[in-house]
């Protein structure tokens, strides 16, 4: 199965799951006097999840044409940096799950730093240099300038 | 119109929103010339900005600045390291690279900000035109009609937006109206598809899903695969920026037949800049002599003139159904849309009537943008391009910390960052198995607005019968149903003839 197959299928399941909810459990809910008004809150997805699955059905049946210029070649397929991609995106979960906790400052000095030396960079004091003007001056410009509160240290200090 | 066009003027002349339209484009110019951030991306950063500003006027003006000034920034590294940031303007590195690598940078970016300028300028005009005309016909359309011109819309986009698969653009927009339902619905104020979390009740902020569509698939790309980011060439050296009259006068027909068409390409949904551009350089090249078509490819300044001038005007034109129906025809006058609606102004035949300030400072803002790039940016552009020396280890991570903070500061709320990992993930897997995104945004901004027309329809008519009731709805549903159908039919038409091998396999 080709990989958009795959993932019309996936959608379709998505979709099946999705109408499932609007029908059953939805339609469960809603109160007796509101069952005699033309449009539910379910009306919507039902038609949703009717016209996804007949879409993704299309997807799944039609032949597969294959891209002319794909933008990722897949005869290169091993060449590629799967390695710091997924480096990256554990960061950015990283960075989510620690914001608050550590605060701006910190965690995005550390998201900084940690983002460059994953793709490879050694330079150590343009690291540093680089991600702590970087943090400062952002937190200052959303804060002071823009106005939205952003918890600048760590959670324990209290600030 | 006139005086329209003096509320206009006295609101956007203001200091302040002078200094919005000046920030506006040269943030818009310095961001827009990174790889993997265009104009998409650039507009979903600032939207937390503008929101701060209150004013809708002035946050409108803003945005408008750096959608302008991020198309100039694309245009400038397509012509100086042959990197298009965005694929309208990968029709201008056709011929403004081979002027860029004979030493003629300099010449390349005056003709593009010159064509820029008069293709959003005439764009502006033609704008101020039709579009008064467009919301006083829409202002006699009912929940009935938005519902079927939203489908409209959608279907249209679906089918001259995708890769030529429509039934796979189709899946995206429903994909993204059914993202959309997630959290609480309007009527009733029932919570759907939250899963009983919390965090999902307000629904899904569209900033997030807005990076992780465009900005975060993109920079992924940039990691996944190094040789994306390479540079073409060093051609930095940008000096003497001047074109000589002969060269005026070859462009100036290009320029004026390119915005023109520009426009009216930009109005229709789905096609946009980037077919306007191609659609501009193909033309051009068509009608051009047969020794100036050698040129062509080659450095001509005509090739370099028709896309820069009609992906501006089309840029413009697109801004047409987003201010007469509040239905936008792309991506970026979507995150536009999502911006106003988050600003309490709806966009639609009524804004011309209720706030005209808003509409007429954004047009006059857009005369005020195009020339503050032509007299601002262009001198400039020697510094600015600075930063395309940026090393890359140094440019992802921050690429990256500004999607995570566009859907930060939007919402506030730390659950937003997970969700845009892992919807940034589900979209690199998409782009991968080529579906289209743009379609899904586009499907999950309008689906909140689709549902509230929907279900105004059926309270009033009791049921679907506003299908068959309403000439003008059937009429339009009637329209969207061909859309969808007709390019798979020919699809299938073409290959049924292919297995009887009438005709030869192209």
């Amino acid at each position: 199965m080709t990989l958009d197959r795959a993932i019309a299928f996936f959608i379709l399941l998505v979709c099946l799951l999705y109408g499932y909810s609007a029908w059953f459990v939805m339609d469960a809910q809603i109160p007796p006097f509101m069952a005699r008004n033309p449009v539910w809150p379910s009306s919507f997805p039902k038609l949703l999840a009717i016209g996804g699955s007949f879409f993704a059905i299309v997807v799944l049946i039609s032949p597969h044409k294959p891209k002319d210029e794909p933008d990722i070649d897949l005869s290169r397929w091993s060449g590629y940096n799967y390695g710091q991609a997924l480096g990256l995106l554990a960061l950015m979960t990283a960075y989510a799950l620690t914001l608050l906790p550590l605060g701006f400052l910190i965690s995005t000095f550390l998201f900084l730093m940690l983002g460059s030396l994953i793709l490879g960079e050694r330079r150590w004091i343009a690291m540093v240099l680089a991600s702590g003007i970087a943090s400062v001056g952002i937190w200052y410009l959303v804060q002071e300038v823009l106005g939205i509160f952003l918890r600048p240290l760590p959670a324990a200090l209290g600030a | 119109m006139i005086e329209g066009l003096l509320i206009g003027l006295s609101t956007a002349f203001s200091i302040s929103n002078i200094a919005m339209v000046i920030g506006g484009c040269l943030i818009g110019t310095f961001i827009g010339m990174l790889p993997g951030l265009g104009p998409m991306s650039i507009i979903a950063i600032m939207i937390p900005v503008a929101i701060t500003i209150g004013d809708p006027s002035a946050a409108l003006i803003l945005l408008a600045g750096v959608y302008y000034g991020a198309i100039f920034g694309g245009s400038t590294s397509s012509i100086l390291i042959n990197a298009p940031g965005v694929a309208s303007t990968v029709a201008s590195s056709f011929d403004g690279y081979p002027m860029a690598r004979d030493g003629k940078a300099g010449k390349a970016l005056t003709v593009a900000a010159i064509s820029s300028f008069a293709g959003g300028t005439i764009g502006a005009v033609l704008l101020m035109i039709f579009a008064p005309m467009l919301a006083s016909v829409a202002l006699l359309f009912h929940s009935a009609e938005y519902f079927a011109l939203m489908v409209v819309g959608l279907s249209a986009i679906a089918a001259f937006a995708g890769t030529g698969n429509v039934a796979k653009a189709m899946l995206m927009t429903i994909v993204g109206l059914m993202l959309a339902t997630v959290g609480t619905s309007a009527l009733f104020n029932a919570p759907r598809f939250t899963g009983g979390m919390m965090e999902l009740q307000s629904g899904i902020g569209f900033i997030t899903l807005a990076m992780a569509m465009f900005a975060l698939p993109e920079a992924l790309y940039l990691v996944l695969d190094p040789a994306r980011s390479k540079r073409s060439g060093d051609n930095s050296k940008i000096t003497d920026l001047r074109i000589t009259r002969e060269e005026g006068r070859q462009i100036t027909p290009v320029i004026g037949r390119q915005s023109v068409q520009g426009f009216f390409i930009g109005v229709l949904p789905g096609a946009g800049a980037t077919i306007a551009s191609f659609l501009g350089y193909a033309v051009e090249r068509n009608i051009a002599s047969a020794e100036e078509q050698k040129l062509f490819g080659k450095g001509s300044v005509k090739g370099l003139a028709a896309p820069e001038s009609a992906n501006n005007a089309a840029s413009t034109g697109s801004f047409v159904p987003l201010l007469t129906l509040g239905i936008p025809g792309s991506g970026t006058t979507a995150i536009l849309l999502g911006a106003l609606l988050a600003l309490n102004v709806t966009p639609g035949p009524r804004l011309m009537v209720d706030s005209p300030e808003i509409f007429w400072s954004v047009i006059i803002s857009m005369y005020l943008g195009n020339l503050v790039l032509l007299l601002l940016n262009l001198p400039l552009i020697p510094y600015i391009a600075k930063i395309l020396a940026v090393p890359r280890n140094f440019l992802i991570p921050f690429i990256l910390f500004f999607t995570l903070m566009g859907a930060y500061i939007g919402q506030n709320n730390s659950t937003e960052l997970l969700l845009l990992v892992i919807f940034g993930i589900i979209a690199t897997i998409l782009k991968f198995a080529d579906f289209p995104l743009p379609p899904l945004l586009i499907g999950f901004i309008l689906g909140g607005m689709l549902e509230d027309n929907f279900a105004r329809s059926m309270q009033l008519y009791d049921g679907v019968s506003f299908v068959w009731e309403r000439p003008m709805t059937l009429i339009l549903l009637v329209i969207a149903a061909i859309l969808i159908v007709l390019p798979g039919l020919r699809n299938w038409r073409a290959r049924a003839v292919q297995r009887r091998g009438t005709s030869t396999p192209d």
